[in-house]
């Protein structure tokens, strides 16, 4: 199957320490695909490398290619911007905008530069998307900082999808939700990968084992082991693998 | 035995924390009640609408004090707040964490404390003599904002940097370029803090003397251009606090700047509350 997003020898640091080495991966078109391991092992670094979220922080650094549908991101003449409006993001800690609901949907399309006119129905078939239409369809100028928790994560996903991305990246989504709000994201991501590729770090192997095709494990900014969701929880290769899924360390 | 002498302690610091408070207040209570009963009386229509006769003359009103105040204040402010938030906006977002930057901000701390009749003089130098703007309110303007400015820049640097670092993230994972994000999410999120270092500046403009009394003139006459010497209420009440036997009218003025002071302190208080709630999702 063809990569939508592809890693080569990917190495990361943050000035002179390295926190990514040598990363091989693969990311499949239209599939989930989680990454797991211990704090401190890269995961979300590897996560940020994708939309190159990284590039605020001063002193940070990518060695090797990192390809979205085989051309390279980290080349020099790409536009950032447009980068992400192709690569969304949803982060761990819901973070609406200090403004209406509608004004948080609308925020990507505005700054992309689309039409007033066309943007009621973005926003609407943004928030269906994100399964919050029915919830919100009355208050739409009501804050987004009103809404509960997870609520307000799934509005922080419909603000994602309102660029219309391909790859939707997601930074433990759930870590700061109730187990009733993880579960109606969990359904939702189901729901996405019809249309979207999407990428998860979660510290949560029973999360990633749900929801995901593909699991890749790191530990100390190596990609330990990567493959089918169902075979590396079921017959790890590799040691340390098998330690860490049966809870013998992490 | 360790226990009563305890409660005691406490009863003590209790009577201690409740005298000093009541002290300060009635300290307060009391110039504010003496300035209003002396200078109340004074103050009618023709008191407002009259400009002062000037000199060591007390007679006649305040009306072109007040007009020189308000052109003060505007003229201040539209010179003051592009550049105070331009520079915050730089300090807090674009400027590179190095030497150069701290210098700057260690500049503008120490800009802050210096004593207001030395931006007089420097005023007084630069725009009065060298620029040859004379005494006027033009010239008053740029010394005040060159006073206020320290304070502007770091309560608008302040509002800035109390914006969360998601939303920074938020913006730029969305496709946003480093101003939309400034634009459009930053500068919204910090205005309820810009808007109440402003009105802080518009207090204290109200307030100032020393550094206008050497840049502004003094003109008792009613200003008919940005270049007419003029006078604000504070300097009027100086005028004739000193130069005058008009001491009932020093404080009728001093009422009308008080309750200035108190309705833009209030205005303060009012807007940040109901930026917070609309911010917050409140409405």
């Amino acid at each position: 199957m063809d990569a939508k997003m592809e890693t080569r020898h990917l190495s990361f640091y943050y000035a002179a320490h390295q926190v990514l080495r040598s990363v091989d991966l693969k990311v499949k078109g239209n599939q989930i695909t989680a990454f797991i391991g211990p704090s401190g092992c890269g995961k979300s670094t590897l996560l940020r490398v994708l939309n190159r979220m990284n590039d605020i922080i001063p002193g940070a650094r990518a060695e090797g290619e990192v390809l979205l549908d085989g051309k390279s991101i980290y080349a020099p003449g790409v536009d950032v911007v447009e980068l992400r409006k192709k690569v969304g993001m949803v982060f761990q800690q819901p973070n609406p905008f200090p403004k209406s609901i509608y004004d948080n949907v609308a925020f990507g399309p505005r700054v992309l530069g689309m039409r007033e006119v066309s943007l009621d129905e973005v926003v609407e078939r943004s928030l269906r998307a994100a399964a919050l239409w029915d919830e919100v369809k009355d208050v739409l100028r009501k804050s987004g900082l009103a809404l509960s928790g997870g609520q307000q994560q799934r509005l922080c996903i419909a603000r994602a999808l309102a660029t219309e991305p391909e790859v939707l990246l997601m930074d433990e989504p759930c870590s700061a939700l109730d187990p009733q709000s993880t579960l109606r994201i969990e359904e939702l991501m189901h729901e996405l990968k019809q249309r979207y590729t999407t990428v998860i770090v979660t510290h949560n192997m029973h999360q990633a084992a749900r929801v995901s095709d593909w699991t890749g494990f790191l530990l100390l900014g190596e990609l330990i082991e990567y493959g089918r969701t169902s075979d590396l929880f079921s017959r790890p290769q590799d040691r340390r693998t098998e330690d860490y899924i049966t809870g013998r360390f992490g | 035995m360790a226990r009563t002498s305890a409660r005691n302690t406490q009863r003590l610091a209790l009577i201690f924390i409740w005298g000093t408070g009541a002290v300060a207040l009635s300290i307060l209570l009391i110039i504010v009640i003496y300035v209003f009963v002396r200078g109340l009386p004074e103050i009618g229509w023709s008191f407002l609408t009259t400009p002062p006769r000037g000199g060591l003359s007390g007679e006649g009103g305040i009306s072109a004090p007040v007009v020189a105040t308000l052109y003060l204040v505007a003229i201040t402010m539209a010179i003051l707040i592009p550049l105070g938030v331009g520079a915050a906006i730089y300090l807090a977002e674009y400027a590179p964490a190095n030497r150069i930057t701290g210098a700057i901000r260690y500049g503008t701390e120490v800009l802050a404390g210096v004593p207001s009749i030395v931006f007089g003089l420097f005023g007084f130098l630069l725009f009065v003599t060298a620029l040859h703007l004379n005494f006027s309110i033009l010239s008053g303007s740029l010394t005040l904002a060159c006073l206020l400015l320290p304070t502007l820049i770091r309560t608008s640097e302040e509002a800035l940097r109390a914006v969360p670092h998601s939303h920074r993230e938020a913006a730029l994972a969305l496709g946003a370029t480093k101003w939309q994000t400034v634009w459009r999410v930053l500068l919204p999120a910090a205005l309820p803090g810009i808007v109440t270092g402003t009105i802080l500046c518009v207090g204290r403009a109200v307030g100032e003397t020393a550094c206008l009394y050497v840049t502004m003139g003094g003109s008792a006459g009613m200003p008919d251009s940005l270049l007419s010497s003029g006078r604000t209420l504070s300097m009027h009440l100086f005028y004739l606090a000193m130069d005058t036997n008009a001491i009932e009218k020093a404080m009728a003025t001093g009422v009308i700047l008080i309750a200035v002071i108190v309705i833009t302190n209030a205005a303060t208080n009012w807007l940040s509350q109901r930026f917070r709630t609309r911010m917050m999702g409140g409405a």
